[in-house]
């Protein structure tokens, strides 16, 4: 069983790997202008959704709270990550109206003592303390509001990512937040180049990636622990669970805390793939594109929730572009396809996607699961056919 | 005198102005069955709601190993409405939530059952036994519990063999036929390691020979667990059989209690059960 387990594991290590090196080759290859350029993006912006669609998944679908708070945590973690990483010269210019109140950047500080990997350091120290000002957030906010239940749950949560992202744009937070103007020139995805000689090699796609996969692997370990199990047992019956000695209050906080931890650091990746960060970019809007994702997913389906994020950010900003921009597939309609006839496809592609899997793309299944069982049935008939061969030979 | 492992004194559970357990008293002993009887409606889940602190009783005191694990006294708007007895006799309010009564030694199971239906047989029997691991999220998420979780593993396998559903182990706990998810549903009460097993009709449903099953496998556990069982049940047949000692209960008083012979020949139990004639000549 163990070295079953253990061979599973090196198998899934060593696909990583191959596919963090063609991640690698294809940043060295793809130049912004080719027209696969798109295919980067999608990989880079995909995986920030993945991690915040899985976190939500925690929420939601293992722990069976329905909170739609997402997109306040996130903006939580994208100010966070911003304010932190400004390099000190320019903080002058980014507030432009205020006197700015926080003068250190984690990346320059250990940039200026390690070099090259001092801002890969700092730029993690900056997302860690990202996520741990959303989950410290979290368990503020979820001392009143989780002693509710499903719709009115959501509703506070709804509520809170409102508020939140009214309180950031408060000239009075002016000198932390930047009020209603933007923040800029902190340390985004572009920053991570490695130098050798006259080579330059780019990990700006490899970054979002790995650090996604690494968040999502580590959430993958907490669901199967006994805590993802008490958290599965509280969506299943709450009553049975607490009376399994599963103190409800305490296993919804953490999980709780534990997914807004993760949507911060999210929204701090968000943060790096963008160029700017505002309050009003993480509208409710933000958190029902996720929703979206994690239904169409599957729900209780992490595997579900990363194919969900990569179709939906493929969808909107690659493949159906061409319907807003006149010629798609090579059809050229300029009178349908203008602005905004995307989102009517698209739309389209979401509905039927909801009527023919009901319960999202996976349902609740993983992908080693539904791997098995593919295969289990493409092997029975393959020896179904076999037998018919051997049949024939013999009439 | 035997240890009595549960003590209910004087508890009435009112909800607004209807009294849904009124006034009472009873005890149960060590290594005894005991069975809470009464027709529909008296009042006997709420009484096990009450000693589970589902529900936090209006007036009186539950204990178990002579240890307190509620009282509760009329108050706020309670005091105007109460209409039981001996109101000023307990002071003090202790309240807890069920799973600290859980984690004290007392495991329930439900009327209708209330399995976690989308788990395995497995990782039912498997939740039960997290109340009762060290580990904190940290070590449980980064397998620094490893040994724990093995012993965890190790039990819960041990108990659905001794169960007879290790076969199941695997399958989903909805897709069990109703017997084996009664049989499941005790098993995970069994896994939090309690001292006192409340069953909530553990027969509802089951046929004359599942009963009899039934009735032999719960004086099996009982032994083999050193428990001590309370239960709610209508199959008097499982009743008369195996209890030590019977409580009855009709519109939440209690109207008869003793052994099963003694509780059989009451008058007021067979009122209860049966009515009474309008027309009694006298």
């Amino acid at each position: 069983m163990e070295t079953i387990n253990k061979r599973k594991n090196l198998n899934s290590a060593c696909a990583l790997a191959v596919l963090f090196l063609v991640v690698i080759l294809m940043d060295q290859l793809i130049r912004p202008t080719d027209s696969m350029a798109m295919l980067l993006t999608v990989i880079r912006k995909g995986s920030i959704y993945a991690l915040v669609a899985v976190s939500m998944n925690l929420l939601n679908g293992f722990t069976g709270l329905f909170s739609l708070g997402q997109a306040g945590f996130m903006l939580l973690g994208a100010y966070t990550y911003a304010i932190f990483t400004i390099p000190l010269d320019e903080r002058v210019f980014v507030y432009k109206y205020y006197d700015y109140l926080i003068s250190v950047s984690f990346p320059e500080v250990l940039g200026n003592l390690l070099g090259g990997f001092g801002l890969l350091l700092g730029v993690i120290l900056a997302l860690i303390l990202a996520g741990l000002v959303a989950a410290g957030v979290a368990f503020l906010i979820g001392l009143p509001v989780l002693r509710l239940k499903s719709d009115y749950l959501a509703i506070a949560t709804l509520g809170f990512a409102e508020i939140i992202r009214a309180i950031f744009i408060w000239g009075k937070l002016g000198p932390l937040t930047n009020g209603s103007n933007p923040l800029k020139s902190y340390v985004r995805l572009n920053a991570f180049q490695l130098h050798i000689g006259d080579t330059t090699i780019n990990f700006s796609t490899l970054v979002p990636l790995a650090f996604a996969a690494f968040c999502i692997w580590i959430i993958v370990l907490l669901v199967n622990s006994s805590y993802g199990r008490a958290f599965k047992a509280i969506r299943e019956d709450e009553i049975a669970a607490e009376a399994m000695g599963i103190n409800l209050y305490k296993h919804k906080q953490l999980s709780f805390v534990i997914s807004s931890f993760f949507a911060g650091v999210g929204g701090a990746m968000l943060a790096m793939f963008a160029s700017t960060v505002q309050a009003n970019n993480f509208k409710s809007t933000m958190t029902y594109e996720i929703l979206l994702i994690v239904i169409l997913g599957g729900i209780g389906s992490i595997s579900g929730s990363c194919i969900g994020s990569f179709l939906f950010i493929a969808a909107s900003e690659w493949w159906l572009r061409g319907l807003d921009s006149g010629t798609f597939l090579g059809i050229d309609a300029p009178g349908v396809f203008r602005n905004g006839f995307r989102l009517v496809v698209f739309s389209l592609i979401i509905m039927s996607v909801v009527l023919f899997f009901r319960r999202g793309i996976m349902g609740d299944k993983e992908i080693p699961e539904v791997m098995a069982r593919i295969w289990g049935r493409l092997r029975t008939r393959m020896r179904g056919r076999a037998g018919k061969g051997g049949e024939a030979a013999d009439g | 005198m035997a240890e009595n492992v549960l003590l209910m004194e004087d508890v009435t559970m009112q909800f607004g102005g209807v009294v849904a357990v009124d006034n009472l008293s009873l005890e149960v002993n060590e290594g005894e069955i005991v069975a809470l009887i009464g027709p529909n409606g008296a009042g006997k889940t709420t009484a096990f709601n009450c000693i589970t602190n589902v529900y936090e009783p209006t007036n009186g005191r539950i204990s178990l190993n002579g240890e307190c694990i509620a009282e509760n006294h009329p108050q706020g708007k309670m005091k105007a409405l109460y209409k039981g007895e001996n109101s000023g006799k307990y002071q003090r309010i202790v309240r807890h939530t069920p799973d600290q009564i859980t984690k004290r030694g007392i495991a329930r199971t439900f009327q209708n059952i209330r399995l976690f239906s989308a788990l395995t047989v497995f990782e039912n029997v498997l939740i039960a036994k997290h109340m009762r691991a060290r580990h904190n999220v940290f070590t449980a998420t980064f397998r620094l519990n490893a040994k724990e979780e093995r012993r965890m593993r190790e039990e819960a396998a041990a108990l659905l063999e001794e169960q007879g559903l290790l076969h199941l182990k695997d399958s989903i706990a909805s897709s069990l036929p109703y017997g084996l998810q009664r049989r499941l549903e005790i098993a995970r009460a069994l896994a939090t390691g309690p001292s006192l097993l409340l069953l909530d009709e553990p027969a509802a449903g089951m046929n004359p020979q599942e009963t009899q099953e039934l009735t032999d496998f719960i004086k099996q556990i009982r032994d083999s667990y050193k428990l001590t069982i309370f239960m709610i049940e209508h199959h008097m047949d499982l009743v008369m059989q195996i209890s030590d000692r019977i409580y009855v209960l009709d519109f939440g008083k209690m109207i008869a209690h003793g052994n099963p012979s003694v509780v059989q020949h009451n008058q007021r139990v067979i009122d209860a059960y049966l009515g009474v004639a309008d027309d009694v000549a006298d």
